[in-house]
């Protein structure tokens, strides 16, 4: 990609090239993989949609979608992001500019392998792990080259402190790969197929503990590193607590390593394992709130500015749906609870309200403001499509949501009926039929969320081709005081 | 588990609430050299980002300690701390044994009556049959369909066809131990101009059209009328199906009546003495004879 300013005044020009690259690639993905959403959302009304090609199926295109989303999306939008904050705290530019580039085409290349082998049926069978182990590999060797970027830039750092966004950063990309490594170990059999190193309810404990963390730290501290960042730069404000984000920070890494069990509960895992998890998750709700309470009074004093600026309303409203769903987590982690709402929708409901309000909201509104920044230009094309874009969002989400909740609490109420015979009342297919509504619903909001991120293709697109910006936006750290 | 295992798990667990405990603690109060609850840190980064130093919001606090309480006495009541079985020694299985034995003794109560009627009778009997329905609806339904109308390989319940016989006791019997059924594969004993002889005479058949070769019956009669008798009607004692019917198990078209020569059939219908009681099994029974008999 061309740098149209040219190089930028030395003495330390930072890397911008490769954040632009994560930066357009996330908008790409997001699209890409909110479109295959919408698809499996069809799907699941009109079965015949794809007309029984295998690989436009249901469960084929489901971990597309999912991998899509979290890793090409989410993942783009995480490391890009993290280059451009790690640059701009430690006053020093990336320490290796071919290992940045190598983690950029490296990424994109496991993306692509990821959107060729999952429809081809390839797949490990573990859920958000399913890539098979040559492609595991890659993604070792990318995230590898990715942690030495990322910790030798703070070790060269200029400044005395490490700001707190590189904590969440940092054990994001830490814990993610340990996860990574430990779950995906498997004996390879073809060079398409291998099977788990584990078996049994060790398996499923193991993928879950994998499944959970990848929750914790791919979506949640890494975003947390992100809202830590963006949230007091675009408000203008000092953030509220640096004593919340110290205890926050190693209560939630430390509390989140124990909750995956609640993935497993009323299985064959021990009740004993089953009951931490759901005490650790429970435990996990106040440390969570903590980085919301700390995202949104870092607000106080600048509220008036939500008024008009629509970038800071999608910051501010993702953590919203951050709270929601830190919130919803834990109560579903009961196993009164879990007992009701596990196998329905409710989850899919709670899983999107994590990953398109928070996951979403907090990067599309960082991309708004990395976009003018990073190629020079006064600010977005259109702050009025920014607007449109944050109310499709909006409306999307709630529509997606309700429709969820309300499924999921009916079917798990279908599921459990029994009559004064002591009979179940329904047949599965019944709480299906009773779901269609609900699923046309979905697809409503899954659509709006799709179209506003349209809308934001283009708006990027506008920005990047009107001239650049007469007086350069800083862009080194000598330019910066 | 063992006790060092179980020791491991106590220690690992306990030592991390207390430090979540400890960390608010810790960092609740403010120290001497710390600033002020006001005052930011004192350090910037990138310009304009720095940080206050605000006290921890009170009700976040007593949220957090609450749910710590919370668990310590959640993993005194139940199991979680390594081998402790806690204050009840609650497990899921006894409490799924509790809920099942309360469904149970509602259906035990309900259905007293049904004990002395036999199947016709219990087919005839509106509650007798709903409470088979209900359960035809999540024992049965996965491959007879929600219809009865069975599927490719599954038998349709409804058109009292019959590979192992439809009275009462034989549907039980069916339901109870499961069934299996074998059509050898022939591919390898017959060639190719007997197969396709075969095959018409045998669709010739349900069709009662004058397609029959005496090709075509003489390998009937050599290799298929043992099990499906010399008239083709079948035999409840096998599960050989009756082949004058236009009713087919896996399809009645000639490429799949010679995939089914050629190469065999084998379908199964699970026992079900193991999952379902005999009073349940009778139940189930009589729904699915209503079905041909209304």
């Amino acid at each position: 990609m061309p740098n149209p300013e040219g190089a930028a005044a030395p003495p330390l020009p930072y890397n911008d090239r490769v954040v632009r690259q994560f930066t357009i690639m996330t908008v790409v993905w997001g699209i890409v993989g909110m479109l295959v959403g919408v698809l499996i959302a069809s799907l699941l009304i009109w079965p015949d949609l794809t007309h029984g090609i295998p690989w436009l199926s249901y469960g084929r295109l489901r971990p597309l979608h999912t991998n899509a989303v979290i890793f090409a999306f989410g993942g783009c939008g995480l490391i890009g992001t993290s280059y451009y904050v790690v640059q701009r705290t430690c006053q020093v530019p990336l320490i290796s500019d071919k290992l940045a580039a190598f983690t950029f085409w490296g990424w994109q290349l496991v993306i692509v392998l990821a959107a060729i082998t999952l429809p081809l049926g390839y797949t490990q069978s573990k859920e958000y792990a399913e890539l098979e182990w040559p492609i595991d590999i890659l993604i070792t060797l990318v995230w590898v080259a990715y942690a030495v970027v990322f910790f030798g830039t703070i070790v060269k750092r200029k400044v005395p402190h490490i700001y707190v966004a590189n904590w969440f950063y940092g054990a994001f990309i830490i814990a993610v790969a340990v996860l990574h490594v430990v779950n995906s170990a498997a004996i390879p059999v073809t060079l398409t197929k291998s099977y788990s190193a584990y078996a049994g309810a060790a398996d499923a404990m193991i993928q879950w503990w994998y499944g959970h963390n990848a929750v914790g730290f791919f979506l949640t501290a890494g975003f947390l590193g992100m809202m830590y960042y963006f949230i007091p730069k675009q408000a203008q404000r000092p953030i509220y607590s640096y004593r919340l984000s110290v205890v926050h920070f190693w209560a939630l890494i430390s509390v989140y390593m124990w909750a995956g069990p609640h993935h497993l509960h009323y299985t064959a895992l021990p009740d004993w394992v089953q009951s931490l998890g759901m005490v650790f998750s429970l435990i996990l709700l106040a440390p969570s709130w903590g980085g919301m309470i700390n995202g949104m009074m870092t607000l106080s004093g600048a509220w008036h500015k939500l008024r008009t600026d629509p970038i800071l309303k999608f910051l501010i409203v993702s953590l919203s749906f951050y709270g929601m769903s830190t919130f919803e987590g834990p109560m579903m982690s009961i196993k009164t609870v879990n007992a009701l709402s596990h196998y329905t929708d409710w989850t899919i409901g709670h899983v999107h309200s994590g990953a398109l309000g928070w996951v979403g909201m907090i990067t599309i509104g960082s991309v708004y403001m990395l976009v003018p920044r990073l190629f020079n230009r006064p600010g977005m094309h259109s702050t009025r499509a920014i607007e449109v874009h944050f109310w499709l969002t909006t409306i999307g989400i709630v529509l997606y949501i309700a429709a969820m909740w309300i499924a999921g609490v009916m079917q798990g109420l279908m599921w459990r009926a029994t009559d004064e015979n002591g009979v179940l009342v329904y047949s599965f297919i019944e709480s299906i039929r009773a779901t269609y509504p609900y699923y046309l619903i979905r697809l409503a909001g899954g659509v709006l969320y799709l179209s506003g991120m349209l809308v934001m293709a283009w708006n990027v697109w506008k920005t990047i081709r009107t001239e650049p910006a007469p007086q350069p936006v800083a862009v080194t750290a000598g330019a910066l005081s | 588990m063992n006790a060092m295992w179980s020791a491991i798990v106590v220690v690992l667990v306990i030592a991390n609430i207390l430090g979540c405990l400890w960390l608010i603690r810790a960092t609740a109060r403010r120290r001497k050299n710390e600033p002020g609850d006001k005052d930011t840190t004192g350090h910037t980064w990138d310009g304009d980002l720095a940080e206050l130093n605000n006290p921890m919001p009170a009700w976040w606090l007593f949220l957090f300690v609450l749910t710590i309480v919370f668990g310590f006495c959640y993993l005194t009541v139940y199991p979680g701390l390594g081998n402790y079985r806690g204050l009840f020694d609650w497990s899921e299985n006894s409490q799924r044994q509790a809920d099942l034995n309360t469904e149970e003794h509602k259906f035990e109560q309900k259905t007293k009556a049904f004990a002395a009627m036999d199947i016709p009778a219990l087919a005839a009997n509106a509650d007798a049959r709903g409470i088979g329905r209900s359960i035809f609806l999540t024992r049965c339904t996965g491959c007879h369909g929600s219809d009865a109308h069975g599927a490719p390989g599954y038998p349709n319940l409804t058109d009292n066809d019959w590979l192992y016989g439809g009275s009462g006791d034989q549907i039980v019997a069916s339901i109870t131990h499961g069934r299996r059924g074998n059509m050898p594969a022939w591919g390898a004993t017959l060639n190719d101009a007997d197969l396709h002889a075969v095959v018409a005479y045998v669709g010739a058949h349900a069709k009662a059209s004058d397609a029959k070769t005496a090709q075509g019956e003489k390998v009937f009669q050599t290799y298929c009328a043992a099990c499906h008798g010399a008239d083709a009607k079948g035999n409840p004692l096998l599960g050989a199906p009756n082949l004058t019917d236009d009713i087919w198990l896996y399809g009645g078209t000639p490429a799949v009546i010679e995939a089914t020569v050629r190469n065999g059939r084998g379908g199964q219908m699970p026992a079900h003495e193991t999952v379902l009681s005999p009073e349940k099994i009778r139940l189930v029974a009589a729904y699915v004879y209503s079905l041909s008999h209304p």
